[in-house]
């Protein structure tokens, strides 16, 4: 990618949300500026917000529990919002959920607004609640959504254990849409982060426009699935817009 | 963990067999118990809860892994909303694993899962829509159809991350209990699937029974 095909950049503080539609063909790339970041993220089709983000038919589909290179993130309709078709932290969680003013209390003490201006200790889900009712959205549309960068695996047991090691300085994923897609997003602390203080870790966002789809393509090709995914795709495309392309 | 319950099914309050296909929405007031059997082996409940009191506070999957800091439900479990407040807790687990990760099919997950002219068969997200529909008292609706439990099921994940669907560890007769920690509307759809080996392509009736908290305590 050559920095000239970059359309627009900009860097989100740590503890901060924010939102944007991004039209199908668009990639958004995200970059872990000093390592350790956490970035939260939902999708809804603009057009029927009722579709929405599915993490249990993300996962299911392709019989995964991480999020990596090759995966696609699905809507409930058995659509394709996005596909991850660069990745060099190997690893993203969709099923821990988001930090809460509870437990943003409980871990590291509250700091208001009043006391701490704009280093107040913001949390995960009333960043989401925030973003969502910019489009209308409130609590009954929340789902569990993407944590990228953060890691949890899972031993022959089912216990959880989150890895503080998982995304390096300057790790990055890249977002290809397969749709046009409402993206709601915060960079507050994974609800699982064991940081002694409230991890406030900055994420660099990148737009540019995604080579076209082939049929050798990485994610339409990475199971079976996905290229019964990109079909639906393309009649929702035919239905909705009159053509193909 | 395998535990078994204390209670007489002669004095539950409640029984209902619920057909394969079928759906089953009411109320469990604080307190009372609820078991869910498994009749025939290998089974799906897929089960949603909703506070009766404010049905836009619902069961969240997230909040319940995340909090107990594993994946699967048994014994001891605490069935989380997504305000975090306690809704139920599992007391009688015969079976001893419950999945809460793969959530529920639909005819549209079916196509992408199995094969696009699947996207007519019955699937549970369409049971659970209906039943939205007719009980819209409720006033709930597609936007509150989240991420349920799937009682009976076995979706191990591996250390590598990837999710695998086992055969059930139920059996015949085997059943799940829980207690209400509040007024709860319970919305089960008794899985319809026919296309996933786990319940050797065979979906079955499941019973609901549930006891009052004389019994319960």
């Amino acid at each position: 990618m050559r920095a000239q095909d970059i359309l627009y950049r900009d860097e989100l503080p740590g503890g901060k949300h924010w939102s944007m539609v991004l039209r199908r063909g668009l990639a958004l790339r995200l970059i872990d500026k000093d390592g350790g970041a956490n970035v939260g993220m939902l999708f809804y089709n603009p057009t029927n917000p009722l579709e929405r983000y599915n993490a249990p038919d993300t996962l299911k589909c392709q019989h995964c529990f991480k999020l990596t290179r090759g995966n696609c993130l699905y809507s409930d309709m058995g659509r394709i919002f996005c596909s991850i078709i660069e990745d060099s932290v190997g690893w993203h969680d969709t099923v821990c959920g988001s930090s809460t003013k509870a437990s943003i209390a409980a871990r590291w003490g509250l700091r208001d607004y009043q006391s701490a201006r704009n280093d107040w200790t913001q949390n995960g889900h009333d960043s989401f609640l925030v973003e969502a009712a910019k489009y209308g959205l409130g609590r009954r549309d929340l789902a569990a959504n993407v944590n990228w960068f953060s890691k949890v695996t899972v031993d022959g047991n089912g216990k959880l254990a989150f890895d503080p090691t998982n995304s390096r300085p300057g790790g990055k994923v890249t977002l290809r849409f397969e749709m046009d897609t409402l993206v709601l997003l915060h960079t507050c602390p994974h609800p699982l982060d064991p940081a002694a203080d409230y991890p406030r870790r900055p994420v660099i966002y990148e737009l540019f426009k995604a080579d076209p789809v082939t049929g050798d393509d990485l994610c339409r090709n990475f199971r079976p699935e996905n290229a019964r995914g990109f079909e639906n795709n393309r009649l929702y495309h035919l239905c909705s817009t009159g053509s193909e392309g | 963990m395998i535990r078994e319950s204390s209670l007489a099914l002669a004095d539950a309050v409640y029984r209902k067999t619920i057909a394969a296909g079928g759906y089953w929405m009411e109320h469990v007031k604080a307190g009372q118990t609820l078991r869910i059997i498994d009749l025939e082996g290998n089974q799906a409940a897929d089960t949603l809860f909703y506070s009766a009191a404010d049905p836009s506070e619902r069961y969240s999957a997230e909040n319940t892994i995340r909090e107990q800091g594993n994946i699967y439900l048994t014994v001891g479990s605490r069935l989380l909303s997504q305000d975090g407040n306690l809704m139920l807790e599992i007391t009688a687990d015969t079976v001893g694993r419950h999945d809460t990760l793969g959530g529920a099919c639909a005819t549209e997950s079916n196509t992408v899962r199995y094969a696009l002219e699947k996207k007519t068969m019955h699937a549970c997200r369409d049971s659970w829509l209906l039943a939205v529909a007719e009980n819209d008292h409720y006033g709930l609706g597609k936007r509150d159809i989240a991420h349920n439990i799937n009682f009976f099921m076995n979706v191990p994940v591996t250390p590598d991350g990837g999710l695998t669907f086992e055969d059930g560890l139920s059996a015949p007769g085997k059943y799940v209990e829980m207690r209400a920690a509040m007024d709860i509307i319970v919305l089960i759809s008794n899985c319809p699937q026919l296309n996933n080996p786990c319940n050797a392509f065979n979906p079955t009736p499941i019973e609901v029974v549930v006891w009052d908290e004389t019994q319960s305590s």
